[in-house]
Formats: structure tokens, sequence, C-alpha cells
């Protein structure tokens, strides 16, 4: 299993600097990925999920605080590279970005086919005829037809340049690809379209994907894994089966009764308060203002307590066994005086 | 709950309470210019919509982007003109309507805007912002202003309402500045909402909270309210009727629990098959979509209009003669052949 881990990231630290202070945009975030494999990260908007996927590829403002951790790929640090080696051996190279609104990010004096062909140029140093035959397979895998290459971005609809936007993260063939938002602008049959393409992509390929999103319904066609994060943090990180089924962060338990189902009977519900500003946060877990199970101990930073393949972020769990909470109260004094 | 709510709202709606917008066979197709004055052909971005929304009554408008659903809510709102056919409320055409009669309609029509932040004046504390409409509208005693706006931000839970009151759009979150557009688009205390997309830029913990107090809202002003959306799993827990749109038109017509127990239109059916809940199974298998885009509504197809992607599709009958409305069932309509 361990030669099997694509990425691993251990404490990694992205803050900012503002006028109102440091902002703890991702706080000690630590998961692991294996091949072929997709974890989708969930949470609310302001939680830290993009600065997550920027901190793992280094694509950072100027207003950096701090920005530490580990970030292993294959088994080497990449936060030990510099800036350059950083450019040219990871990115593209062995993980991609399909920015938030990519598709809306094309260049609009560019054919779509030449723009997808770009990275192989820029990354492998091929000429253009071998970087268009590349493209040309990449339009494939996403389904677009490939006279498209020809075109405009101004051409496409909404769907087909989501779908170059995909194409060019996958032309260089990297490891991993981190979507960021990648259906929420789009209608439902478009994103039912794109999430097939890629489960598709994911089949053949064997690609890796980091999938960022606050839809949980339509992230859930893709998981492997789950991970939540609430105001810079991981609260709860687990497979998808056991964790659609039965969340164990009190967070998550509330994230999933708020989505509103089209089958079955269950009454959405809606979690009270509002997530909490990212600075000069205080000690203590940081959900414990909207948390239904709070008690004492939650004043402290809550522990991360990892069990049979998932890890949550709460002290309700504290006593090592995650198929069961505290529940009652004398077990809760329990946990206190310890 | 919302079960008992549904059918007394029908009951009084159907019995008692009569017609409060008959839309008549509507048609809003813009001009396309050729060189700026040329005529180019027409966008048919609304193509034959009739309905009739009673008092009281939630419906909610489904289709994609480009199916017109959003001309249609300008249409209402009489921000379009209407090409062809009629708007009528409480026995006005409102496109015969001039400037002052317009401003009398508009007073009793809210509207509650997609982007909270968009919709709102920077520079306009809260309270300006839902004092505006009531000095427009000749509200002269200003304590009569403060305390409609004092129950108005009571009724969308924003209080203190001191605070609220001096505040700025910026420095509220997004479901609060949501809440103040919905306290505008009540404080005239209208017969009828238009809701554009109310919650699809608000976070999914708070989407439920929006809904369940426009409901609230609804149901004790005993509003009309057109709920124009692309998410077809939030419309149950908000709206008796269901309107699908596709390429211009309603292909099908429904209450809300009908047509997700028994959808007849193919197009219907596959908006359902593409909603996904939450559930792990939902990797191991690939979602059924129909295959193509929407068409253009400059040269959209003959026949029925979604029979280029349809899978049911009768050649030489679905693709020359358009579809009439069949019924189904009662108050179920479907825009399609296989249901002669």
């Amino acid at each position: 299993m361990a030669q099997d881990t694509l990425l691993r990231i251990n404490d990694l630290k992205l803050y900012f600097r503002t006028a109102s202070g440091v902002v703890q945009a991702v706080d000690d975030v630590h998961f692991e990925l294996a091949h072929d494999e997709a974890v989708v990260v969930i949470g609310e908007s302001g939680c830290g999920k993009s600065s997550l996927a920027k901190a793992v590829l280094r694509l950072l403002p100027r207003n950096v605080h701090t920005y530490s951790g580990q970030v292993f790929l294959n088994g080497t640090d990449v936060m030990k590279l510099s800036d350059e080696a950083f450019r040219r051996q990871v990115r593209w190279v062995n993980m991609s970005l399909v920015p938030q609104a990519a598709m809306n990010a094309l260049n609009p004096v560019m054919r779509v086919g030449d723009q997808v062909a770009e990275p192989m140029m820029v990354h492998y140093d091929v000429n253009r005829e071998r970087a268009l035959e590349q493209a040309r397979r990449m339009f494939e895998h996403v389904g677009v037809p490939l006279d498209f290459m020809q075109r405009y971005a101004f051409e496409l609809s909404g769907g087909m340049r989501q779908r170059v936007a995909i194409a060019m993260s996958l032309v260089t063939a990297p490891a991993l690809i981190i979507l960021d938002e990648p259906t929420s602008a789009l209608d439902v049959l478009t994103q039912a379209n794109i999430m097939n393409m890629l489960k598709r992509i994911k089949q053949e390929m064997e690609t890796s994907f980091i999938l960022i999103t606050h839809d949980i319904a339509t992230s859930s066609e893709l998981a492997d894994k789950v991970a939540v994060m609430y105001a810079g943090q991981i609260v709860e990180v687990g497979d998808a089966a056991r964790f659609f089924t039965e969340p164990l962060h009190p967070y998550s338990r509330k994230l999933m009764a708020s989505v509103p189902r089209l089958r079955g009977d269950a009454e959405p519900e809606f979690i009270t308060g509002q997530p909490p500003s990212l600075v000069g946060l205080p000690p203590g877990c940081r959900f414990a203002s909207r948390c239904p199970a709070r008690f004492d101990r939650c004043d402290e930073n809550p522990p991360v307590v990892a069990d049979d393949g998932r890890e949550v972020r709460c002290w309700l769990y504290d006593h090592g066994d995650l198929s069961t909470p505290i529940q009652n109260e004398t077990e809760m004094e329990q946990v206190q005086t310890e | 709950m919302m079960q008992a709510n549904t059918l007394t709202i029908e009951d009084t709606t159907e019995t008692q309470n009569g017609t409060v917008l008959s839309v008549q066979d509507l048609r809003v197709w813009f001009e396309l210019r050729r060189w700026g004055f040329g005529h180019a052909g027409s966008v048919r971005a609304v193509d034959g919509v009739s309905f009739d929304l009673g008092y009281g009554e939630a419906v909610a408008v489904v289709g994609e982007s480009g199916c017109g659903k959003s001309t249609l809510m300008k249409a209402i709102l009489g921000l379009h003109l209407p090409t062809e056919g009629d708007i009528v409320f409480e026995d006005t055409a409102i496109s015969t309507l001039g400037s002052r009669r317009m401003q009398w309609y508009r007073s009793h029509v809210g509207y509650v805007q997609q982007d909270p932040f968009g919709a709102l004046p920077p520079f306009f504390t809260v309270g300006r912002i839902l004092e505006e409409p009531l000095i427009i509208n000749g509200i002269k005693s200003s304590t009569e202003r403060q305390e409609r706006i004092r129950r108005a931000l009571t009724e969308v839970k924003l209080t203190p309402v001191e605070e609220v009151t001096v505040k700025f759009p910026h420095m509220l979150s997004g479901g609060q500045q949501q809440r103040v557009v919905i306290a505008r688009a009540m404080i005239l205390q209208p017969k009828m909402i238009v809701a554009d997309e109310p919650v699809s830029m608000l976070d999914a913990s708070i989407r439920v909270e929006i809904l369940k107090l426009m409901r609230a809202l609804q149901l004790s002003h005993n509003l009309a309210v057109i709920y124009i959306t692309h998410d077809l799993s939030t419309v149950r827990y908000f709206a008796e009727r269901i309107f699908v749109m596709y390429a211009g038109q309603v292909v099908e017509k429904a209450l809300v629990d009908d047509l997700l127990a028994n959808p007849s239109h193919p197009y219907t059916h596959a908006l359902l098959a593409a909603t996904s809940d939450p559930d792990a199974a939902n990797a191991e298998t690939f979602r059924e979509v129909p295959p193509g885009e929407p068409p253009s509504l400059v040269h959209p197809p003959t026949g029925c209009r979604f029979h280029p992607r349809c899978s049911h599709a009768i050649s030489g009958l679905c693709d020359t003669q358009e579809p009439p409305e069949f019924d189904i069932e009662t108050a179920h309509l479907s825009k399609c052949w296989l249901h002669r």
C-alpha cells in the first residue's frame, strides 16, 4: 500500500497577510491519495478549498504569510524543490489544475486546439505537430469533435469549453489532476456529461483526481474518498461508501443533512450560524459554536482520531473508536477528567 | 408537513381564490440585426407559453440555461414586451400599461434576484435600501416607513433590526444579503413574487434555510410565487406545481409530486436521470444523458423541439408536427406525441 501512495500531504499550512490580520486559509491539512483514486474535498465557500489546491500546486499570491508543510509526490517532498524545479518537474508533468471557471479563462484569440497542445510544447519540448497529435487524442478522450480544434473559445458552448479546459490539463498525462469546481457553472445535463467523462478518463487513463466542490450530490459521482473541510482544516477523511451512508464529524452530518434530495423523504435541515472568520481564530474546535454535540472539552483543539482508514478531528471520538461517538454525559465527563 | 401544505394550497387556489396572473400564448422574440439594421432572423426565447397562476400558489419553472426561463420572468416583470400573446395580471394586460400604471403593477410584484450582492446597491445602508421602494410608492410618513421596515426585517428574521438597518450590504453574509433582497421584495406587500434562482449563489448549508423562509412567507402572506431554477432537487421543498421548459416552450406541467413520481416527457426523464443524490454507488455507474445540446432558438427544430435528442422520437411525426399539450391525468400536461 505504501508504494501505491501518489500524494501525501503533511501539516500543510497556507496563511495570507491581509489588512485585518493573518488569514489561516489552510491549516494543518494532511491526507493521502493513492494512484488511480479520486478524493473529493467538500466544504462551504470560504473554508479554504481553493487555497488548498493552490497550496498543493504552489500557485501562491504575493501576500503569503506562512507556507509550510510537506507534500510528498511519489515519495519525494516537492516542497523542497526550488520554484523553477517545481515548475519543470511537477506542474503539468505530474500534477495539473483545472482552475475554477477555467472554461471562461481560455485564451480568446487562440484556437482551442493550439491551446490544448501548448503545455506539451512547453513541458516536453516537442514540436507543434507532435503536440497537436497528442491534443487530438485528448479531444477524443473528453468527447469534443476533432473539427472543434480549429475553433475559438467563443464558438463553443459552456460544456464544450469545460471539456477543452479538462483536455488541456490532461494533455501532458499527469498522474494527478486537481479540479476546482469543474461543474458548478453548468447545467444539470452538462454536469452529468462531464462527470461521466471524468469517470471514463479515470478508467482509461488511470488518473487520480482531487475534486474540489461544494456540490455534495454531484461529488458522489466520482468520489472514492471524501475529505470535509471546515474553516481551513480537514475535519473528516474517509472512504466514500462509509462517508455517504454514515458521516462521523458533527459538521459532516449536518452538511449531509442539508443536501436537498430528489428521492426519498428526508426533509433537509440547515446549519444555524456562520463559519468563523479565518482571521484570529480562537483555540478549540472551529465548529464548536454551531455544533449540536458541543461540550466543555471543545474549547481545546480537538485531536485527529484515526481508526480503520477513517480520520476525524473531533473530541467525540477521543476514546479512539470511530464506530460510536461519546453519547451520554458520564462519558463526556470521563473524557474531560482524563 | 410539506404534504399537508401542498394539499391545502391547491384546494384554496382552485376553489375560491381565482387567478392572479394569466400568461396567454406568450412569445418573446428578439430580432437579430445584420450590420445594425438588416433583419437576420429572430431569437425565439419564449415561444408559445401559456399558464395560469392562482393566488397563493407557488410554481417552479425548471430548465437549462438558454431555455428561455429568464426571458419569461423578465416578460412577467414587464421588462420585455411580448412579441405576441399577453400577460394578464388581475384582468389587466400588462403590455398595455402606461408608465404610471406600470409602477402600480410593479408595486404588486416582488423580484428576488439571483445574486444578492449584485442586487443590493453597495453605498446604501439596509435601512435605505428598504426605504427606497416605500418613498417611490408615496408613503410620506417616516414613522410608517420605519415601522414597515421593522416588520419586513423581522419577517425575514434579520434581528435586531436597529443593528441591521445601519449596515451596508458588504457587512452581511451571503444568506443575510439574500434575506435583505427578500425583505425588499416583500416590503410593498406584493401579491406575487418572482424569484430567479434565489439560492443558487448560496452555500448548500443555508440554501434550505432561505427556501424554508420563502416558503413560510409565501404561506403566511398568501403570495403567488414563480420560482425559477435549474435545480430539480430543491423544487419539491418549495412549489406545488412545476413547469419544465425546453427551447422556449413549456414541455410538461404537473404537480411536483406527480412529476417526480411519474414524469412523462422524455426531456423531464432526462433531467431527473441526470440529477444525483449523494450516494457512493453513483461512482460505479454512468448517468444516462441524451446526446447533443439544446437547439439554436433562431432556427429551432421543426416538430417537437426535443426530437433530435429524443430516443423515443417517431419519424414522420415528431420531426414534422409540433405536439400539442396532451392531458395525462388531472393537472398533468405533456407536450409529447407519445401521449396522444
